[in-house]
């Protein structure tokens, strides 16, 4: 069972997080940058795969040379080798760009048969990245895993959404995206942190991987962000101290809003 | 044309931490703020040794930080361990401490003991499934230590032990007893250190002392009554016990320091908030200079005493000679300056600082112990000043 997970280095969550001005590119030099949360749950349910069925697990990351942090916690956790997809020309690159450099990488690397992925990044939160990257692939997807069970030849998931919880099942190879409820990713062990200088780490370009530079970057996105501006920021609320008649004027606030 | 200046990196501080480092930090401070800081008040009230939770910094590799990976251990350097005891504190210096006790038991098995007595405590001890404690001190030898008189006396091929060990950290729940022992005359020469399992018999242990703070966990006295243990369980040659002792506890001086700069800092960090949301005379407390500029002496004092702590970890990795007395002060001003932080945290928090609630107190209750143990902070300066005055000579 040879299992690629994508692992994305995002800002953290609890870091304040900012656009740049020229290009409304997220500005990554301004905070802390971690390997998503999602990810890291990725990881473990690919290291739990390995565990149970044998095999090898890559971590596959597309990003800033300085995403090389966000691969080092995937190998300390215990990940065997990774993939660096590293190259100027990516900045900008949108969902759908994202997709297509994947699936080029995908294409190098030997006899994959599950992809794991965080079903949305808490940065961009597009969402969409591993359904389109099945569909480049032509593999099927199996998305919103909650639970991930392999037998042999299929994986089967219970994909839960908004709508509801089904069961799920693909032939392998396949694409599957968790969301976070999927398991709690394990602490790297301190002998997993010493080793993970020593795994292999390949860093491929644009051309090492055979991608067209004009499919990339933000020249290639086929979308485009035309304006940014920061969120409002938030107002206090109103405070109501009950005097008897709370029930009533939590009433008057919602039929205001005309909630009730 | 002279050529011009080449853009060059500046030179590497030797103070920063490695990318391996930064990354053990980085896992200690998660462990601590995830499985150890949301229950610590609650251990504390309720004297709870959280067993599960060391089985689980076992499996990280935690119990048995700087032994032979051959044996189980991690490999790391004091250095390494110093960092993540200060980390593990941060969530609880308590459990922090009994993980370095458990550590110090762990490290003079590996560093004093042959193959075969390796092989048989390590992994387990490493693993923490068994859990480790130190015992030199007895009612009536604390600071002079040399003056022990648990007594072993060879008969065959086993000791018989007789005595009392005092104030022995993790006992009753311990599986693994390094006991210093009388084998010979009186003083530091006649001393050797045994190795004793738990459920052996005729070891009994006291009842849980009832104490200021360190509440989640045991402190108990170890009592032995003609306790059978085998030769093969001594650790080296016979007279070297109390060498083995004295060098178990530089470390474990190290790491106690830690876990006074993690305590401190978690009660610096609450009380650097706390400041900021409080308000009295219509203004922050944060905007009162005074209280700025103790919170000011507090970040300083703290970070004194980890550049000595990191300097004198740096000399035991080193095998430095002077590491003893290194680990000494570093131990002294960690220790001090830990527990004064601590307790103006909690003074900047006013009558809340004195409620269990806030915890700020717990941790004021659990670092007083540590100017009293692993040596008292006077036995730290007969120490430095020993090897200050024989120097001059
Ligand atoms: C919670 C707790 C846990 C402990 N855990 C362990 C453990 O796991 N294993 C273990 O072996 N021990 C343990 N100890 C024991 C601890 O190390 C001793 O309490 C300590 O060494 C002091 O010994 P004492 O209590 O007998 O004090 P004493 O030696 O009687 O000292 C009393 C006072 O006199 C001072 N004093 C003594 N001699 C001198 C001198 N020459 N010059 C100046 N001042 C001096 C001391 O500094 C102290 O202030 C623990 C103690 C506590 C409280």
């Amino acid at each position: 069972m040879n299992i690629v997970v994508l692992v994305k280095q995002v800002p953290d969550t609890w870091s304040e997080r900012k656009l740049s001005d020229s290009d409304h590119t997220l500005d990554r030099a301004s905070a802390d940058a971690v390997l998503d949360e999602i990810n890291e749950r990725a990881v473990e349910e690919a290291l739990l795969a390995k565990e149970a069925h044998g095999g090898e697990v890559t971590a596959l990351c597309m990003g800033p040379e300085r995403a090389t942090e966000a691969i080092r916690k995937a190998l300390s956790m215990g990940a065997d080798k990774a993939v660096h997809l590293s190259d100027e020309a990516l900045h900008g690159t949108d969902a759908v760009g994202t997709a297509k450099a994947l699936a080029k990488v995908v294409g190098t690397l030997e006899s994959v048969d599950m992809i794991i992925a965080g079903n949305e990044s808490t940065d961009g939160r597009s969402g969409a990245v591993p359904a389109m990257l099945a569909e480049l692939l032509g593999w099927p997807q199996l998305t919103y895993a909650r639970s991930l069970s392999l037998d042999g030849s299929t994986v089967t998931i219970e994909r839960e959404t908004d709508a509801g919880v089904t069961s799920v099942r693909a032939e392998l190879p396949a694409v599957v995206s968790v969301t976070e409820k999927i398991n709690e990713p394990r602490y790297p062990s301190f002998k997993g942190i010493m080793a993970a200088k020593k795994k292999p780490v390949s860093t491929l370009t644009l051309a090492d991987a055979g991608i067209d530079a004009g499919e990339v970057g933000l020249s290639g996105a086929l979308t485009q962000m035309v304006s940014s501006a920061p969120a409002p920021p938030k107002e206090a609320g109103q405070q109501v101290t009950d005097e008897g008649d709370g029930g009533t004027r939590i009433v008057e606030f919602l039929s205001g809003k005309n909630l009730v | 044309m002279t050529a011009s200046v080449i853009a060059s990196e500046p030179p590497r501080s030797p103070f920063a931490l490695t990318d391996d480092q930064r990354a053990l930090k980085e896992t200690a401070g998660e462990f601590a703020a995830e499985r150890i800081a949301p229950e610590a008040v609650r251990w504390d009230r309720d004297k709870h040794f959280p067993v599960d939770v060391l089985a689980e910094a076992g499996r990280l590799g935690m119990g048995g930080i700087y032994v032979d990976e051959q044996y189980g251990g991690t490999g790391l350097s004091r250095f390494d361990a110093a960092l993540v005891f200060e980390e593990l504190a941060t969530g609880c210096p308590t459990i922090a401490a009994y993980i370095s006790i458990h550590n110090m038991v762990a490290w003079m098995i590996d560093a004093f003991g042959d193959q075969r007595q390796r092989e048989q405590w390590l992994p387990e001890l490493c693993a923490m499934r068994s859990l480790g404690s130190y015992c030199l001190t007895e009612p009536e030898a604390g600071s002079d230590a040399a003056a022990l008189r648990t007594r072993a006396v060879l008969d065959g091929d086993e000791y018989v032990v007789n005595g009392v060990k005092q104030f022995i950290s993790g006992s009753g729940y311990s599986d693994v007893y390094v006991v210093m022992v009388r084998t010979g005359e009186s003083g530091s020469g006649g001393i050797s250190t045994l190795v004793i399992d738990g459920r052996s018999e005729g070891i009994s242990f006291g009842p849980e002392e009832s104490k200021m703070g360190w509440n989640a966990q045991p402190t108990r006295q170890v009592v032995f009554s003609d306790v059978r243990v085998p030769v093969r369980n001594r650790l080296g040659e016979e007279g070297i016990g109390f060498r083995i002792a004295m060098s178990g506890l530089d470390g474990g001086r190290l790491n106690i320091g830690a876990c006074s700069l993690g305590g401190a800092r978690a009660a610096l960090e609450r009380s650097l908030t706390y400041v900021g949301q409080r308000s009295a005379f219509g203004s922050r407390l944060g905007d009162f200079q005074a209280l700025r500029f103790k919170l000011a002496d507090m970040a300083t004092e703290l970070e004194a005493a980890r550049t000595l702590l990191w300097r004198a970890a740096a000399a035991l990795d080193a095998k430095d000679p002077e590491a003893t007395r290194l680990c000494a002060m570093a131990k002294r001003l960690a220790t001090d300056s830990g527990f004064n932080v601590a307790n103006e945290a909690l003074q900047l928090y006013g009558g809340y600082g004195y409620l269990s609630e806030y915890g700020m107190e717990k941790i004021v209750r659990d670092l007083r112990v540590h100017q009293i143990l692993e040596g008292t902070n006077e036995i730290m300066r007969l120490i430095i000043s020993r090897g200050l005055l024989e120097s001059n000579q």
